[in-house]
């Protein structure tokens, strides 16, 4: 390759990850808007998440007297983590630099790096709480990551590639196809995606309250910076599950050519996608109630079935062709 | 010289090593800072001959040692050399750490015994390696089991360990058993039919292939911790000093898989398909149960063996795959799968040494083998807490280090999975990945709790203050084998390079030049567009990204910090106690996977003074399997014993019968 | 047959409906397998109607076969709306609510429908290849909804599911005959019905009479009574 190829491509690869920087708070604010909206109360300013990260970054963190370095290294790790994975996934464009890098299987592997050390953090200073989020995330994280990668797995066998670049090229910009596993795919991705981000069935982002909080218990003792870099790791998180639920089952308007036309319209559609998502994240939230921590293995457990028989099913009905 | 000159040279000094150490029992800082270190220098010498001598066409010698007219066939290819360079590289960096492990008085084992042992462990394993007819391979094979049933019971006077012992010596007479029926059927009745090479050349019927496939599997499965044969493992591992369990995970389980490939690939002509499902299916239920008895262990060595056993299982997994391949004339796909497989070998033997490794050095700081009575280790020791920290990661599959490497490989196999002409097959595999996706993140619970409990939070006895750190050549050791494994990790093309020969031997095809393309650090095996993953680029960008918040942050806002005491949402912490126990960090796991398990529990009363919660989490099989065959032994023997009665009138009378039945047989 | 189908305009896309429909349904046979409400189970049974329906007039568009439309019509009438109106009519007077006890629990339940979905699909490949429709990879999936419908009926303690489990079996059993074969005769499709509509009578009678006698729609305690006979 040579460099007039790779420099419109760093600079893609570039506009996206600040893009997602940038826009990931304000995901969360939409859908915390809405989430209000649906259930009755006065919606929270939308750009509320911006200020609390600003006022979070010039507090000064307070640091129990037992913390190791892992805890004050583990924010940077995390939050670092989800910005790669928010590059890695071909929001606005298929031609990115970091592609042939990271396949799918790569960025389940990097959403499960960031769970460890988050979960770590969780245990480092002894506490109760921490340990018992550290648990219930793993708990979460053993079935969700299975899952993941099957209804990636259902993508990769219809584009024969792991590549995400190559599995978005191959469904949006191909002649027009059903493909029935994707129903399955869909329905497993958003199981998997609402237990991931800690949404309502299965955490509430919402609560300290013991009998139920999953990811507020691991970061209970961090502040300041830290706490800042960690929720809008978070964010960021909801930023790239989003994107990947958009590139997966809805593709059509990602960019294929690097041209600023055809990069314009895709931030115009992306937009739209992530608000119509959002809301439809809060409308999941407020249809439904918090679920006990242990049917959640049951909730998990079936989207990574489902995710499975997405496979088969591709096999049967899409295999022959 | 050439490179098996060069190894068996190696192997002559590993000899003298131990025997010095025999000779100078008494001066415990000659053997271990002068003969360990010099072990590990002659197993570095045996990793880079067998290293050159990968791509070179096959060495063969024979050796005038052992009985009249049965002299030793040893041959040395592409194989045999990839699991030598790993028993190398690995035993370099356990030795060094054993120097520094070894202590005056510990154990009933004096050093120098030890040292002899240790040595002879070695040797035997390499010549198990080397091996070219059934006659060296099971003289090495046995001595191999010996050595190491003696060190695992080097601390002899605990009840224990001796029943650890025992039990890790019926089994392995029991495979051994099996291997040696394998040979015999391979050798087709012929006199000098005991020769690997003569093997290769028999036409065994089709029955009595498969008979001895079998035989083989279970022969070798037993060594390796197979389903249902691998009670033996988790009992042995604990049991021994850290480094031998180290090698014993890291290396010897590896010879059983290496003789199972030797047998399934090269010494019998032609392959079925069903042999490969059912190693498929085996190896998965291995992993799944090996993962699932890791997360809910309370004894960290334990915790450690059951990965192992999970670990073999995923090989015996991608072997199965490879063998489905192969079987159906695919031997790019077969290649693809054997290599993850055989990747997988090296780098389950780098950071389990590893992990095994750290275990002792915490078990020698602290006493405790026990998870409840540790905690907060990462406080008194950094440097072994971070070392197991990469192990973890690589354990649990994670990128950019090497566990995630194999199991990408792994994945993507199945992945390439096309229209196998077997309907159920076609349509298992996917599940066949789904259950390996599941024990990889299972992978991720087992070591965050192992990680986790041993090493953060509060300290959970107040004598773990006084923890030390390892001494120099421990960190040499663990330093050496952490690095390995983030070489292993963001260097995959490499490996992939060196298992070329490799797989060209096993299934006539490799993709080394497919996978490189011109683009040394992108691992892509068929093509980009199918799949590809830059290690490199995803260390640095994962470090450039935390380094660069790191200075935005500092530069941007305030680098400003105050210690406090700990919040915990305004509960009171009263010491270590409030913290997740190793049985509380399970328990999820217990109760998603209950009926695996053998669960006794006691539950206090109310009214009791002092009130007492017991759990006890057993391994069904035991129960189920283990149990009713001992009986049934038993009882067999008490039958035979029926015989005994203790009169010499009787045993001759026997005796006279005996004589008189085989006289009218054989004059009828 | 085959011939005169291939040469309509715009049947691979029909076939791609029903296909997607295909999967749909098999999604909803998971899913009241996974149900512990009864009255979502019901709802996913009225969806599973419609789907039903929606890939019959599919069928009935694309092959021109006019009797399908009837077909579609009576699907809509008595699986989208009367039997689910009944049925709820019926857990409001027997005042059912909850379904809380399978009796084996649903990640193994899910996982053993897996294992029968597997089967399904390998054995209706034969069956699939003497079948002449562009469609007829379905039948594997009706079979599988036939299948898992069982399996619901199995699992279930009490009577309600049960009824649903059939019912939604012979929507499976209608499926495979649209997809597979452009639908039955006409007459059988009528008479089928007509058994569906009697069956549901007589369970409704059924369900009331065990309530009196019982106290409770658990069907364990019929079977303790069958025992004590």
């Amino acid at each position: 390759m040579d460099i007039d190829a790779l420099l419109p491509q760093f600079a893609a690869q570039l506009f996206e990850l600040f893009a997602a920087l940038a826009l990931a708070p304000l995901l969360t604010g939409w859908v915390n808007q809405w989430r209000a909206r649906l259930q009755g109360r006065t919606p929270p300013p939308l750009l509320l998440p911006y200020h609390t990260l600003m006022k979070l970054f010039g507090k000064e963190p307070l640091l129990a007297h037992n913390a190791s370095s892992l805890f004050r290294v583990a924010p940077y790790l995390i939050f670092s983590c989800m910005a790669l994975a928010a590059a890695i996934v071909p929001t606005l464009s298929s031609e990115l630099l970091f592609a042939p890098a990271a396949d799918a299987i790569a960025l389940v592997g990097l959403f499960a790096l960031a769970r460890v050390f988050i979960a770590l953090a969780g245990m480092d200073i002894g506490t109760a709480f921490g340990s018992l989020g550290a648990r219930r995330e793993m708990l979460i994280g053993f079935l969700a990551e299975p899952a993941l990668l099957m209804v990636f797995f259902t993508a990769s066998v219809i584009s024969g590639s792991t590549s995400l670049a190559t599995i978005v090229d191959t469904l949006a910009h191909r002649e027009f196809h059903i493909y029935p596993s994707l129903a399955f795919a869909g329905v497993a991705f958003t199981m998997v995606s609402i237990a991931e981000n800690g949404r309502v069935p299965v955490d509430n982002p919402a609560t300290h309250l013991e009998l139920t909080m999953i990811h507020e218990a691991m970061i209970l003792e961090y502040s300041g910076r830290h706490l800042a870099l960690i929720e809008w790791a978070a964010s960021l998180k909801l930023f790239a599950y989003s994107c990947l639920g958009i590139a997966l089952f809805f593709p059509f308007g990602i960019a294929q050519t690097l041209g600023p036309g055809a990069l314009a319209i895709a931030v115009a559609l992306m937009v739209g996608k992530l608000a119509l998502g959002g809301f439809l994240l809060a409308l999941i939230e407020t249809l439904s109630a918090k679920m006990r921590v242990f049917r959640t293995p049951e909730f998990l457990g079936s989207a990574f079935l489902l995710a499975v028989l997405a496979v088969l099913v591709h096999l049967l009905l899409e295999g022959s062709r | 010289m050439s490179p098996l000159t060069l190894i068996l040279t190696c192997l002559a000094g590993w000899l003298a090593v131990g025997l010095a150490g025999v000779f100078f029992a008494r001066r415990f800082f000659f053997v271990a800072r002068i003969l360990f270190p010099a072990g590990a220098a002659l197993a570095i010498g045996v990793a880079a001959a067998a290293l050159a001598s990968i791509f070179s066409d096959p060495e063969t010698a024979i050796l005038p040692l052992g009985l009249p007219g049965l002299p030793f066939h040893l041959r040395l290819d592409a194989l045999s050399a990839y699991f030598l360079c790993l028993l190398g590289a690995v035993a370099a960096g356990v030795s060094i750490y054993a120097a520094g492990y070894l202590r005056r008085r510990e154990g009933s084992a004096t050093p120098g015994q030890q040292c002899l042992l240790y040595h002879l462990f070695l040797a035997s394993m390499c010549v198990v390696l080397l091996a070219d007819d059934a006659y060296v391979f099971m003289v090495a094979w046995e001595s191999m089991a010996l050595s190491s049933y003696f060190l695992v019971t080097s601390d002899h006077r605990i009840a224990e360990i001796r029943r650890a012992g025992y039990l890790y010596l019926i089994v392995a007479h029991i495979g051994a058993i099996g291997i040696l029926l394998s040979f015999g059927a391979m050798s087709g009745g012929e006199a000098d039919g005991y020769t690997f090479a003569a093997m290769r050349t028999h036409e065994l019927g089709g029955w009595l292939q498969s008979a001895a496939f079998l035989l083989a599997l279970a022969g070798f499965g037993a060594k390796a911790g197979l389903l249902p044969l691998h009670v033996w493992l988790p009992e042995a591992h604990p049991a021994a000093p850290s480094p031998v369990s180290a090698l014993m995970s890291a290396v010897m389980l590896k010879t059983a898989i290496y003789g199972l490939l030797r047998v399934a690939f090269d010494l019998l002509p032609e392959q079925q398909w069903w042999w490969g499902a059912l190693l498929l299916g085996l190896g998965l239920a291995t992993a799944v149960f090996g993962v699932v008895f890791s997360t809910v262990q309370s004894d960290m060595k334990r915790l450690l063996a059951y990965s192992s056993i999970e670990n073999v299982g995923l090989i015996f997994a991608g072997v199965g795959l490879s063998l489905v391949f192969a079987a159906n004339a695919m031997p790019l796909l077969g290649a693809l799968a054997l290599t993850a497989a055989l990747y997988h070998c090296v780098n389950h033997a780098f950071f389990k040494s590893l992990l095994f490794l750290t275990t002792g050095s915490v078990l020698h700081a602290t006493g405790q083998r026990n998870l409840g009575r540790l905690g907060g280790l990462i406080h008194p020791m950094p440097w072994v807490a971070w070392l197991a920290l990469v192990g973890v990661i690589a354990s649990a599959g994670l990128p950019p280090l090497n566990g995630f490497v194999s199991e990408w490989l792994l994945l993507q196999s199945f992945l390439f999975t096309p229209q196998l002409p077997h309907g159920y097959l076609n349509m298992l595999l996917p599940v066949a990945a789904g259950a390996v996706a599941l024990i990889a993140a299972l992978a991720g619970f087992a070591m965050v709790k192992f990680f986790g409990v041993v090493f953060l939070g509060q300290p959970r006895e107040e004598a773990l203050a006084q923890a030390h750190d390892a001494g120099t050549l421990e960190r040499i050791g663990l330093v050496w084998l952490a690095a390995g494994c983030l070489a292993l990790g963001v260097l995959p093309n490499f490996v992939i390079a060196t298992l070329d020969p490799v797989t060209q031997l096993l299934v006539g095809s490799g993709f080394a030049n497919s996978a490189g393309k011109g683009n040394w650090l992108l691992l892509a095996p068929i093509s980009e567009e199918r799949a590809s993953y830059n290690a490199l680029i995803f260390l640095g960008g994962i470090v450039a990204c935390t380094g660069a918040v790191f200075v935005a942050v500092r530069s941007l806002f305030h680098g400003r910090l105050r210690r406090v005491d700990t919040w915990d949402c305004g509960h009171p912490v009263a010491g270590g106690r409030t913290q997740d126990t190793a049985e509380g960090f399970g328990q999820p796991i217990r109760q998603v996977f209950a009926p695996f398990f053998r669960i006794t529990r006691e539950h206090p009363s109310p009214f009791d003074r002092e009130p007492h919660y017991r759990i006890v989490v057993e391994d069904p099989l035991w129960h189920l399997l283990y149990l009713p065959l001992a009986r049934l032994v038993e009882f067999g023997t008490r039958l035979v014993g029926l015989l005994q009665r203790g009169r010499i009138a009787i045993y001759l009378m026997f005796s006279f019968v005996t004589l008189l039945a085989l006289l009218m047989f054989t004059t009828r | 047959m085959n011939a005169w189908l291939s040469t309509l305009p715009g049947l691979p896309f029909a076939g791609q409906l029903i296909n997607l429909c295909a999967a749909i349904m098999l999604l909803i046979a998971f899913a009241m397998l996974s149900q512990r409400r009864i009255s979502s189970l019901i709802r996913l049974f009225a969806l599973q109607g419609a789907v039903l329906c929606l890939s019959t007039a599919v069928v009935a568009q694309s092959t021109g076969q006019d009797h399908l439309w009837w077909s579609a019509l009576i699907t809509l009438l008595l699986k989208v709306l009367l039997l689910p109106w009944v049925l709820r009519r019926l857990v409001q007077r027997l005042s059912v609510k909850w379904d809380v006890e399978t009796l084996i629990n649903i990640p193994t339940t899910m996982l053993v429908g897996i294992g029968l979905v597997i089967v399904a699909f390998n054995v209706a490949q034969p069956i699939s290849e003497l079948a002449g429709t562009i469609t007829r990879s379905t039948i594997g999936i009706a079979l599988a909804c036939v299948l898992l419908a069982f399996l619901m009926m199995i699992t279930r303690s009490k009577a309600v599911p049960q009824v649903v489990g059939f019912m939604s079996m012979e929507n499976g059993l209608f499926f495979a005959a649209t997809s597979a074969t452009y639908g039955m005769p006409m007459v059988i499709e009528l008479g089928v019905a007509l058994d569906v509509l009697v069956g549901m009578v007589v369970f409704g009678v059924f369900f009331f009479h065990i309530r009196e006698k019982f106290d409770s729609l658990d069907i364990r305690h019929v079977e303790e009574k069958a025992r004590h006979d």
